[in-house]
């Protein structure tokens, strides 16, 4: 018996999030255990059922900053000012 | 209610009849089920087939008067108009609980595609509101049913229970709709040659009936006219 991570996209177009788990020895019974459990009352318009094992994980998966690289971050930018001055020198309102 | 319904009423009491004792029975296996997903999904299958005797009630209860809950639990076991394959008391052998849930609703495709027909539109819309439940049961035990195939043990118990039960299965339908099984089983079970035999007609009921009665309406005839 392999264990199978679902999926559910509640509404057309919106991202996938993981529902839950489920035990089920093949593809026909995590098919029907997966609508079973999060298709039932009409609550999923789609859902991806996984087998866990074709998830890979990773832990901890960031490149510690070791140096100080403040300035490579987007964030570190305010263009605030500088889209300001810019709308009005091109005499556009500025929003 | 003692005097004979007429024949359409006197049908949606047979759908009605069948699919309570059904859920019924299935639903012994809530809590012992062979695993959990199992446990959750077959209660489920219960509950619905259930839901659809109430549907078939509601509307029996349209012609005969009183409500659903009457004709379901107010009636003597006599009088119920049941097949025995739904009343045999199947619990702790899965094989033949297979054997009977497959059975069961392949011969239930075929008098759904007949319900959806109905010249009555509250029947034919009934019909079309159950089939999308009884598409979900028909995956359900076929997907049992190449299962257990798949095995030398589970095609034995499987095609022991098939044997056993094809009889009580033909008396489910009348009439051509019986071929129509026999045709459609052997080729959704390639794994099982119906043989030809004398079907268990409906108006006999199984020994066991008797206890399921008693405890299908124990609580309601304690309380005779209460309000639930």
């Amino acid at each position: 018996m392999a264990v199978w991570e679902v999926f559910r996209q509640e509404r057309e177009g919106q991202p996938f999030q993981h529902g839950g788990s489920l035990e089920a020895p093949n593809r026909e019974f995590a098919d029907a255990y997966a609508r079973e459990f999060y298709g039932r009352r009409d609550e999923s318009f789609a859902l991806w059922i996984v087998p866990r094992e074709a998830v890979l994980e990773v832990r901890e998966p960031y490149v510690a900053p070791v140096f100080d690289r403040d300035y490579r971050r987007v964030d570190g930018y305010s263009i605030k000012v500088k889209l300001k001055e810019a709308r009005e020198l091109a005499g556009t309102p500025s929003g | 209610m003692s005097s004979p319904a007429p024949p359409a009423v006197d049908h949606l009491l047979r759908l009605a009849d069948d699919e309570l004792i059904l859920g019924w029975r299935d639903s012994e296996w809530t809590g012992i089920a062979p695993f959990l997903e199992e446990d959750v999904a077959f209660s489920s299958i219960a509950q619905t087939e259930i839901g659809h005797a109430r549907a078939f009630y509601e509307l029996a209860a349209r012609e005969l008067g009183g409500t659903a809950d009457e004709l379901a639990f107010d009636r003597r076991p006599e009088e119920y108009r049941s097949s025995p394959l739904v009343e045999l008391r199947l619990v702790h052998d899965w094989g033949r609980t297979i054997a009977r849930h497959v059975l069961y609703e392949l011969a239930d495709a075929i008098r759904i595609a007949e319900v959806k027909g109905s010249p009555d539109p509250d029947v034919a819309g009934l019909g079309e509101k159950i089939e999308r439940e009884e598409a979900y049961h028909r995956m359900h035990a076929q997907m049992w049913a190449d299962r257990l195939a798949e095995s030398e043990e589970g095609r034995k118990r499987l095609v022991a229970g098939l044997e056993e039960l094809w009889p009580y299965a033909l008396g489910l339908l009348e009439g051509e709709a019986r071929e129509r099984l026999t045709a459609d089983v052997a080729e959704r079970l390639p794994f099982f040659t119906p043989p030809e035999v004398e079907p268990v007609e409906r108006g006999e009921h199984v020994d066991e009936w008797a206890a399921l009665w008693e405890e299908m309406t124990m609580v309601r005839r304690s309380a005779p006219g209460g309000q639930w």
